[in-house]
């Protein structure tokens, strides 16, 4: 469907479609958001011992998200006064925006997609890659030395693991031969990436939990250290701008790993019957996951070791990696 | 089987103190029964002592002591760390001179430790002689008391090597009081003499940032001593 | 004009890691510290100062204010105090509730520690295990004092309440339990291969440097120092259990990590073996007369607390409150060395070594 209507002519009608479905699909995501947070919390309380969230909403704690983002659009609004205001008020904008792009390319089903564009996977790398101008400029605009210290971290740390990143999918662009996400996707229908290309995986999702500035690679805004790190002087929406940018990236990035490795809507074989939806939620769950087990139970990596390990160990794994798959796909 | 004999020793010991402060309590009881007036006397006579100068009041408390210490050394056997507070006296009239200390006793109250009371011009030569030829290499304590007569410094001194301890104590003047710095000896001597300038007000001359540690630089006056008054007196 | 500039940074007294209201001036150049000021004084209380005022019963709430995650020892360094000037005996069944107490609180202090330094790196779910165990030896002492943290349960000459029915079983049941924990406390963290680049070499200092500073405790035993008040001066009746001093060599933050690991450990044993050889029958409290009034003199005390050599020093005219009393409080001594260990090092180590010191503010500040 959404094929044919971005290859038709364009006319108000259409981008009055597209808009519809866009904000649609906004609430789709931030209706995952919401449960995401609490799923997060719910999982953390129970692998701590703790209850969680259990008062509103029920005795699961439905509706804690939701009140939660409530209180945040009723608290003040603060601007610091030395703050540079334009680009104070711009970088959650920056921040948030790319983490919404992103998902345009993403297939969540056969069906279900909004761009197939050749280079989708490059799409994704690039327009993610924007988000830390966004991160940087909270951090300058806040006019606070934490802030500027988490700044710097995040620009670091998120230029440096976009490298391994990168290098670590070129063996599963060498095997499915396409950039095209749907393309990649159907070249798993016999066999995962995941089998295929274990060390690629193992690389991509190291590299992924840093690009989400996720623990054990929270630097950017590692509480103990920097207070609060970027965003230190955010509060209210803006802050949940942040938090919002942070969640749709874990949404994206959850997604991404489904597709690439994990062979996307394709059920096991004997499977079958399950619809490609309900598969690809269920691996997409499994990474989300993964995701919060790993934030509960480790600590934090320091910058300079954060730096040593993506330039002196994952890169030079991928690139091993890269050269590795070549080999095998020519001989075989 | 020693341990056990010293035990024995000891409260046999105490027993005859006890005996022989009941019997002092009622010689007492006895004379304050023979008559009022004569207590009355102790009364006035008592003020009188009250008001007489404290100096002489210190010294005649400095002869109770030692004479309450004699008392003591003759009626309980000598302490176990005699030998080495000899040793330590030794070794500092041989580098520092005879007349570098005021006296010097077992402070039975605490353990037994050997306490020597420098003299304020020696204070650091002792306390070199202790760190550099007795390795007492650990400060374990360093505080200062208003005695309204006078500031005291207590140093305890401990080596790790040889398990010892010792006290090493100087008296200070109490409008002036001021003493050369154990910093460069014991690098742990820092906070504690910024806490002792700071609460008892005792200069430490050589400390390399003698700073109000705990109250900040603006407040007034030494809280510890005894004439301290708190400016929001009655809170 | 390209050029850098230094950066004037205050970490506290409002900081996640500063445990407290702790306040470090830093100037650091990016992430590299160049100097590092300690401000303290914000918690200071004037407990000596208060203590001259009031009788020596009176002051044990005040002691238990100090060091606030161990609050026995603290209680029992003062009580402790004023018997050897005094020359009371304690009851052997006082003794013995004062030595499972003190373990007690000793495994709760370290538990702390061990939760709140693993949350300064980053990791949030030891702490959360760390209280979980906390929470019960503070339910077994709220049980025998009625107080969750600041006790005031010891007297001189003795204690101040007896064990309730059944308290002995549950402090026996708690110490299999607690090395199943423990346990699991190692294969969740002590192998974890960013922990470990966390803290190895990270905050080092010689042996020398650390008795010039005079630090104490797991402090100084992490450079190989073999000193433990309970063993090398012993007071209580801790001459009548056999329990190790935990030693390292390297002297950095890993090390004190394993020191005061391996003194849960060692405390356990005590406790296991002051639970069995409780005895059944006999006084908590000592013959004293109801106001204390040691003899004229002084005394310095010391003991071995969680955090180092906790000492009392004790100047009495005969009256019944001292004429001055003064702490040692080994976390005041221990934090002397930071300023020192945080030259050169960046953002990240700050909070590592700062908190492998284990630092509690109301002492420090006293």
């Amino acid at each position: 469907m959404m094929q044919e209507l971005l290859q038709s002519a364009p006319s108000w009608t259409k981008v009055g479609i597209f808009f519809g479905l866009a904000v649609l699909f906004l609430f789709v995501v931030l209706g995952f958001v919401t449960f995401a947070i609490l799923s997060e919390r719910k999982i953390m309380g129970f692998m701590q011992m703790r209850i969680g969230p259990n008062q509103v909403g029920g005795s699961w704690g439905l509706l804690q998200t939701v009140a939660d983002v409530l209180k945040l659009l009723l608290k003040e609004d603060t601007i610091p006064k030395k703050a540079d205001r334009p680009l104070y008020i711009l970088a959650p904008v920056l921040a948030f925006a790319p983490a919404f792009m992103v998902l345009a390319t993403l297939p969540f089903t056969n069906q279900f997609q909004f761009a197939d564009i050749g280079v989708g996977l490059l799409y994704y790398i690039a327009i993610s890659g924007i988000t830390t101008i966004g991160v940087v400029t909270a951090g300058w605009a806040s006019n606070n030395k934490y802030s500027l210290m988490g700044g710097m971290r995040a620009a670091a740390q998120m230029i440096s693991y976009e490298v391994p990143l990168v290098m670590s999918l070129v063996g599963v662009v060498l095997l499915a031969g396409s950039l095209n996400l749907r393309e990649i996707v159907a070249a798993q229908e016999d066999i995962w990436f995941i089998f295929l290309q274990p060390v690629g995986f193992i690389v991509f999702f190291i590299a992924a939990i840093a690009e989400l500035n996720r623990v054990p690679f929270d630097l950017p805004e590692a509480e103990s250290e920097l207070v609060a790190g970027f965003h230190v002087e955010y509060s209210g929406f803006r802050w949940a701008f942040f938090m919002l940018a942070e969640y749709v990236y874990m949404f994206a990035m959850a997604a991404l790993t489904t597709l690439l490795f994990l062979g996307g809507w394709h059920s096991l074989p004997f499977l079958d019957f399950i619809p490609g939806a309900v598969s690809f939620a269920l691996k997409f769950s499994v990474v989300i996951y993964v995701l919060i087990w790993i934030r509960v139970s480790f600590p934090r990596l320091r910058a300079d070791q954060l730096m040593e390990f993506a330039w002196k160990v994952l890169l030079p794994i991928a690139l091993a990696n890269i050269f590795l798959t070549a080999l095998l796909k020519e001989l075989f | 089987m020693d341990k056990n004999e010293l035990t024995r020793l000891k409260k046999e010991a105490a027993e005859k103190a006890k005996a022989a402060a009941i019997k002092r309590r009622q010689e007492k009881e006895r004379q304050a029964s023979e008559s009022g007036q004569d207590l009355e006397l102790a009364k006035k006579k008592a003020a009188a002592a009250a008001k007489a100068k404290a100096a002489a009041a210190a010294r005649a408390k400095a002869k109770a002591a030692s004479t309450e210490k004699k008392e003591e050394e003759s009626s309980v056997e000598p302490s176990p760390n005699e030998p080495l507070l000899q040793r330590y006296i030794q070794i500092i009239e041989r580098q520092v001179g005879t007349d570098s200390y005021e006296e010097y006793y077992i402070n039975r109250l605490s353990k037994d430790v050997p306490t020597i009371l420098a003299k304020p011009h020696t204070y650091m030569d002792i306390a070199q002689v202790l760190k550099q030829q007795l390795h007492f290499d650990f400060l374990a304590e360093l505080h200062g008391t208003d005695f309204e007569t006078h500031i005291e410094v207590y140093v305890y001194l401990c080596s790790l090597q040889n398990g010892q301890s010792v006290v090493l104590k100087v008296k200070l003047d109490r409008d002036n009081p001021m003493i050369p710095s154990l910093v460069p000896l014991w690098k742990g001597a820092d906070w504690p003499e910024c806490e002792a300038y700071d609460l008892i007000g005792i200069k430490f001359s050589g400390h390399p940032n003698l700073k109000r540690i705990l109250l900040g630089e603006d407040w007034i006056g030494y809280p510890l001593r005894k004439d301290y008054k708190p400016h929001d007196e009655g809170v | 004009m390209l050029r850098t500039e230094e950066m004037l940074l205050n970490v506290g007294p409002q900081h996640p890691s500063t445990h407290g209201v702790f306040r470090l001036v830093i100037k650091i150049e990016g992430e590299i510290i160049k100097e590092a000021t300690p401000v303290i004084g914000y918690l200071h209380r004037g407990t000596e100062k208060l203590a001259e005022n009031l009788q020596y019963t009176q002051i044990i709430p005040y002691t238990d204010r100090m060091d606030y995650l161990a609050a026995m020892t603290n209680n029992y360094v003062l009580c402790h105090a004023v018997e050897t000037m005094a020359n009371i005996t304690v009851p052997d069944r006082a003794e013995y509730l004062r030595v499972i107490t003190m373990e007690l609180g000793r495994i709760a202090s370290h538990l702390v520690w061990w939760g709140t330094y693993l949350l300064d790196l980053g990791a949030t779910s030891p702490f959360l295990y760390a209280f979980r165990e906390r929470e019960m030896i503070i339910n077994l002492l709220n049980e025998l004092c009625g107080a969750r943290l600041t006790f005031n349960y010891m007297r001189v000459g003795g204690v101040k309440w007896d064990a309730p029915d059944g308290w002995l079983e549950k402090v026996a049941e708690f110490i299999p339990y607690m090395r199943e924990q423990l346990h699991g406390y190692h294969q969740l963290v002590t192998g974890n291969e960013i922990f470990l680049n966390r803290v190895k070499g990270v905050g080092t200092y010689t042996r020398e440097e650390a008795i010039a500073y005079s630090l104490s405790g797991a402090n100084l035993r992490c450079t190989g120092v073999k000193r433990d008040l309970r063993k090398d001066e012993p007071y209580s009746i801790y001459n009548r259990f056999s329990f190790g001093v935990p030693t390292r060599e390297a002297g950095d933050a890993w090390s004190r990590y394993e020191c005061r690991m391996e003194e849960i450990e060692e405390s356990l044993k005590i406790l296991e073996q002051a639970v069995a050889q409780f005895p059944s029958d006999g006084p908590i409290l000592a013959k004293v007369p109801k106001i204390i009034k040691p003899p004229k003199g002084e005394a310095f005390i010391r003991i071995e607390s969680p955090r180092g050599e906790i000492g009392c020093y004790i100047a009495s005219d005969g009256k019944k409150e001292p004429y001055r009393l003064k702490f040692r409080r080994p976390s005041f001594y221990n934090l002397q060395i930071l300023p020192k260990l945080l030259e050169g090092e960046n953002m990240a180590n700050l909070i590592a070594i700062l908190g492998a010191i284990d630092i509690v503010l109301g002492e420090v500040d006293g």
